[in-house]
């Protein structure tokens, strides 16, 4: 397995606190990385930094590099708009634009200029399939996206990022706003994705982590603490605060 | 037990001050349609809607208010025509793309624009624009149609770009968002995701501003010079509220003229239910979405 993203003494500040305190890791392509840690420990704040979805908070300073494809994302040079159409995004809660079914998906092809309709029929079938939420929209695919249940809408916006093929998938606590149901059917699609794509998760799940994660990375207070296989982290954490964290001592 | 009474009390004054409004209401629409049908029908609904010539005071005296029909929704459409677009960019720009200090300065002059009064409006547009017109497009004299166009174009600016403005900020960001994250630019993000979010407010607002413009009296008397053409973009037109201002004072009590007068307000009142009534649509989807 290589890796996809280097990440090399990331610092980042909102205003004068430090939310991210020197953070080093390398994600390897093709896997599941979870992000774990309490509340404001920083893991949803790096995960933004992925995509510079970050850039948009005013008074936000970053120090560091993330090398994505060779390159280092905060370099002038860099199209940040093409990053993102790379590293795409799934938010923590479900949101669906208001419009149909269809041009949700279509949404992202269309952006980026995907106008001939059989390939924009086949792209969004494709996404739909992929997300496996296929089977139940395809009849209603004209029909209005809000209309669908929290789960069906979250794996609509799986199917929306993954139509304008991305290599990593972002994902921020994708399941904390669902039912126990939709929450395993989402772990079983992120399993399938694997195959394909990079996917990095924020979760407050330890069991989720443990569930479907290949590598496991743990925050605290900004700082990552520990990163490494999941199966050694859960099992064998090198350092105290890991092991009390996920032995439920704190957080 | 005393307790409830008061409680019966207030709820009588709040029913009482709620009914008074609909009094008025109900007050205005029964008196302009008794006022306003006799004259209607002795002159024929055909020859006054449709007759194209005002001539109340002649030897052989004529009231078609076409004229003043056509001028009302020309003005209106012509000042919609340059009201809408600028102020739909303005509130798109304050409310996505301008920032803090911005957005405050160019927010306080829309909120100054709305609060002057029509009647200054009319005097700029006397003393500047009319001449102005008169100069550039060499016409005898400025005072017409597009002088009144433009005034109720910049009339109805502010309200345009504040309730656009309204509609636009509620757009919930998460959308925005998620349109970003797709790798779309915040412009594309701007126009294919917030504003057909907010289409039923923006929809509102141009449906304010059409009834802000119709009814507007003030600022067009001074403008439009007030001759009872049929619209030209540079003649001088009367508007259905200017025939209404200008005449009563003139037309003698009892006449036909005067009864005349009452339904040129009726059809300006109907004009003004339609528009209520697609702004009460557009505010009912937006409810709804």
């Amino acid at each position: 397995m290589s890796d996809i993203i280097t990440v090399k003494n990331l610092c980042l500040w909102y205003k004068s606190v430090q939310a991210l305190k020197s953070v080093s890791m390398t994600i390897p392509e093709k896997s599941i990385t979870a992000l774990i840690g309490p509340s404001g420990c920083g893991k949803s704040t790096f995960l933004k930094t992925l995509n510079r979805m970050n850039d948009l908070v005013p008074g936000v300073k970053i120090t560091g590099e993330v090398t994505y494809d060779g390159t280092n994302i905060f370099d002038p040079g860099v199209d940040v708009n093409e990053l993102r159409r790379n590293v795409g995004m799934v938010f923590q809660k479900p949101n669906p634009f208001p419009m149909s079914v269809y041009d949700n998906v279509a949404y992202g092809p269309r952006t980026h200029g995907i106008t001939n309709r059989v390939r924009l029929d086949e792209t969004v079938e494709k996404a739909l399939r992929d997300a496996a939420i296929w089977d139940e929209v395809k009849d209603r695919l004209k029909k209005n996206a809000l209309g669908l249940s929290g789960g069906q809408q979250q794996r609509l916006c799986i199917a929306r990022a993954l139509a304008v093929k991305p290599q990593v998938l972002l994902m921020d606590e994708p399941t904390s706003a669902l039912d126990p149901i939709s929450t395993s059917r989402i772990e079983e699609l992120v399993l399938q994705l694997k195959e394909n794509y990079t996917i990095i998760t924020v979760t407050h799940n330890m069991q989720q982590a443990a569930r479907i994660s290949d590598m496991t990375a743990f925050f605290l207070l900004g700082e990552l603490v520990e990163f490494g296989d999941t199966e050694t982290l859960f099992s064998q954490p090198s350092d105290k605060r890991t092991e009390d964290y996920i032995t439920g001592r704190f957080g | 037990m005393k307790k409830r009474l008061l409680e019966n009390i207030v709820h009588g004054v709040f029913l009482i001050l709620g009914l008074i409004t609909v009094g008025c209401v109900l007050l205005i629409t029964v008196y302009l349609v008794v006022s306003g049908i006799p004259a209607i029908r002795e002159i024929g609904l055909t020859d006054f809607l449709f007759g194209r010539e005002w001539e109340p005071t002649g030897d052989d005296p004529k009231y078609g208010i076409l004229p003043f029909i056509l001028t009302s929704v020309y003005g209106t459409a012509g000042a919609m025509v340059i009201g809408v677009p600028v102020g739909f960019f303005t509130a798109v720009f304050l409310s996505k793309a301008a920032g803090g200090k911005l957005r405050t300065a160019v927010g306080s002059a829309v909120d100054l624009l709305a609060g002057i009064p029509s009647v200054i409006y009319g005097l700029v547009g006397m003393l500047v624009l009319v001449p102005a017109i008169r100069e550039i497009f060499d016409v005898p004299d400025g005072a017409s149609l597009l002088a009144a166009i433009i005034v109720l174009a910049v009339m109805i600016l502010p309200n345009i770009i504040k309730v656009s403005i309204t509609a636009l900020d509620a757009v919930p960001k998460e959308y925005e968002d998620a349109s970003l994250a797709l790798g779309a630019t915040p412009t594309e993000t701007f126009f294919r995701v917030s504003v057909p979010a907010a289409k039923s407010g923006i929809a509102a607002a141009v449906a304010l501003g059409v009834g802000r413009a119709i009814g507007e009296a003030m600022a067009v008397i001074m403008v439009a010079g007030n001759v009872a053409n049929m619209p030209s973009l540079f003649e001088s037109v009367r508007f259905l509220t200017t025939a209404v201002a200008s005449e009563m004072a003139y037309s003698s009590p009892g006449s036909l003229h005067r009864e005349a007068l009452f339904s040129i307000a009726l059809v300006l009142f109907l004009f003004i239910m339609l528009i209520n009534a697609a702004l009460n649509f557009f505010l009912k989807r937006r409810k709804g979405e």
